[in-house]
């Protein structure tokens, strides 16, 4: 593989509390994830993997070391410039969907667009567009409680994809579904990596739902305690 | 962008139509007092003026006592000269560049016609009464100049007077009791309507004045001289004539104050009106208060929908929203919603103004400026007590908000 890469972290530390009570999240954690890759982060509760995606999603920052996204040292950024970033770059899909309650799909999608300042009819387009790419048409005007589990996981995406993001985030985003709708999810998300070269980062617990992936990276403890490529996938 | 945001806050409001009703209240009631209460204040203002004017343009009062101010009592502390006939013959023998003098008394007096009674102002008076007042008779005739003299029973009544003895009826030649006299109605007064104070101007009897001085006063006393100035005689020119005349009669020595008020009706327009405004102004001002505590109902109720919305504002931070779009649309919900109840509240406050306007019988006068004013200080009401729960949305960690349940 020799495409650039999208996401460095050099000696990552994530400290949390005071003193006696000070708690490292992250603990000198370097890490790099090239573009076009589809990647399952795992790894038991309080090891670090939510802090972990949080900062690679441009949500948090580090305490200590230097996060590098697409070029940019994205750790040093204030908080309205990450949401720039966020808004540019990158797409959330999240495991309770988190669709706005009573607003239509279609709505739901356009979302991101409406805070990049696309205008109506363009937005409109768009969202039509990239729930055609999660076989939701027909949906559209249907609001989060009038669709299934599935569904609404799958509008989500449509959502995090409408912006054609560099980097998708992924946290458990098969948590509430069952065996049948995991399947299709991990299906749509594995099509849109290697369609669109969509770069992956998925938090997940779950070790099946983690070899639709083509590299694992187990955290424990606030390391990095394993980086390995998947087989079948490769 | 804004517009997305305007229907976004709609929306908001609509899903809760009680709560939000509930929050307006406060600038509703508050907007509909300031503007219920600015309306009718400039409709009394305007009421007063045309009632004055209606008294009779360019006229002066003389009454006996020392000068007051306009509406005041005429000097209580003295003893009072009244006026007399002398003062009257002075005047219109040589007072020059008045249309009209003319003498009146005046008491309230109960009036009987058959088995119906009234309390009227009776006024005694002569046929220069009505040219002074600018009062016109519907039918019938004014006093004679031998009438007058003679005090003869004769009266011209008001429709007030009419409508209770005589429905609409014609009381021409009807012989009506005032106090314990009898008296013919040789006519009828033109219909003049309430004064701003609510006093009835057609409740009136008026009789000639030594007709009046023996039988219902029972003294020669002149209560008032009005006097008209002609079209090309303004009354501050008059008034000093006046004074000079009456100074001379009445035998004032230069050191000392005349015993008699000289009072301008222009100026006591003007004074009333502008006592009218200021009264206006500070019930306009108590009304703003419960502005301010519809203000705060809004940040209050601003605060619940930012906690209630706090998932909500994480999505919408995750997916890029800025920190001021996330402050824009907490703002513009709270702005529309206080802008709603200012709109509602001055369709109210309209609505109250009209009926106090019909009720109180005074001119409805609604003003733009009064009205854009509610408008932009309801927005503005929205805008700053909606800014600091807006604020405090827009500052939200998304990562935080994102765990909020």
């Amino acid at each position: 593989m020799s495409a650039p890469l999208l996401i460095t972290f050099d000696k990552v530390w994530k400290s949390y509390g005071e003193g006696e009570a000070r708690v490292h999240a992250l603990a000198g954690v370097d890490l790099a994830i090239r573009r076009g890759e589809f990647v399952a982060i795992t790894g038991p509760s309080g090891s670090g993997k939510s802090t972990a995606m949080n900062i690679i999603g441009c949500l948090d920052t580090p305490t200590v070391g230097t996060y590098s996204f697409i070029g940019v040292d994205a750790g040093r950024l204030d908080r309205n410039r990450r949401a720039l970033l966020r808004n540019l770059y990158v797409g959330f899909v999240f495991q309770g969907y988190n669709l706005l309650p009573r607003t239509t799909a279609a709505e739901n999608v356009e979302l991101p667009l409406i805070y990049r300042g696309v205008a109506a009819r363009e937005r409109r387009d768009l969202a039509m567009q990239a729930l055609a790419e999660v076989a939701l048409i027909g949906r559209e005007h249907h609001t989060p409680a009038e669709l299934s589990g599935g569904q609404q996981q799958r509008v989500a995406i449509a959502r995090a994809i409408v912006t054609r993001p560099t980097l998708l985030v992924a946290d458990e985003p098969t948590g509430n579904l069952d065996t049948a709708r995991t399947h299709e999810i991990m299906e749509l998300l594995t099509r849109l990596n290697a369609d669109l070269g969509l770069t992956i980062v998925m938090v997940t617990h779950e070790a099946d739902v983690a070899a639709y992936a083509e590299r694992t990276i187990r955290f424990l403890d606030g390391h990095v305690a394993a980086d390995t490529a998947n087989a079948e996938a490769a | 962008m804004i517009w997305e945001t305007v229907r976004l806050s709609l929306r908001s409001i609509r899903r809760n139509v009680l709560r939000s009703f509930l929050t307006l209240l406060g600038i509703v009631i508050g907007v509909a007092a300031v503007i219920a209460m600015l309306t009718i204040g400039s409709g009394t203002t305007e009421k007063v003026k045309a009632d004055i004017s209606k008294l009779g343009s360019n006229l002066l009062v003389v009454r006996s006592g020392r000068p007051a101010g306009p509406g005041g009592p005429g000097g209580l502390d003295q003893v009072v000269r009244p006026l007399a006939e002398k003062d009257l013959a002075a005047l219109v023998a040589h007072l020059t560049g008045a249309r009209a003098i003319s003498p009146a008394s005046q008491k309230q007096v109960r009036v009987i016609f058959g088995t119906e009674s009234l309390t009227s102002g009776v006024t005694g008076t002569d046929s220069a009464y009505l040219d002074a007042r600018d009062w016109k008779l519907v039918s019938g005739r004014p006093f004679s100049d031998s009438e007058t003299r003679s005090g003869t029973g004769v009266c011209l009544i008001g429709q007030t007077v009419r409508q209770q003895f005589f429905g609409a009826g014609d009381p021409e030649g009807e012989i009506i009791r005032v106090n314990r006299t009898s008296c013919k109605i040789i006519g009828l007064l033109e219909p003049k309507g309430y004064t701003g104070f609510g006093q009835d101007q057609d409740n009136v009897v008026l009789m000639p004045l030594h007709a009046y001085q023996r039988r219902i006063a029972g003294n020669r006393d002149i209560d008032n001289i009005y006097i008209a100035a002609d079209d090309t005689t303004p009354t501050s020119e008059l008034q000093p004539r006046v004074e000079d005349i009456l100074r001379d009669i009445r035998r004032v020595t230069a050191d000392r104050e005349s015993d008699f008020a000289i009072r301008d009706m222009t100026q006591m327009a003007d004074a009333m009106a502008s006592a009218t405004t200021t009264m206006t102004g500070m019930l306009g001002a108590v009304a703003g208060v419960s502005l301010l505590v519809g203000g705060i109902g809004i940040m209050n109720i601003m605060l619940v929908s930012v906690t209630e919305r706090t998932r909500e504002i994480g999505i919408r931070l995750a997916i890029g929203a800025h920190e001021k779009h996330i402050l824009i649309q907490f703002l513009v919900e709270a702005t529309v919603l206080s802008l709603l109840g200012g709109i509602i509240g001055i369709l109210i406050g309209l609505a109250l103004a009209g009926l106090a306007s019909v009720a109180l019988t005074i001119p409805f006068a609604p003003s733009p400026a009064v009205i854009l004013l509610a408008v932009g200080f309801s927005a503005v009401i929205g805008m700053v007590f909606g800014f600091f729960p807006a604020l405090r949305g827009a500052r939200l960690d998304p990562i935080d908000a994102l765990r909020h349940e």
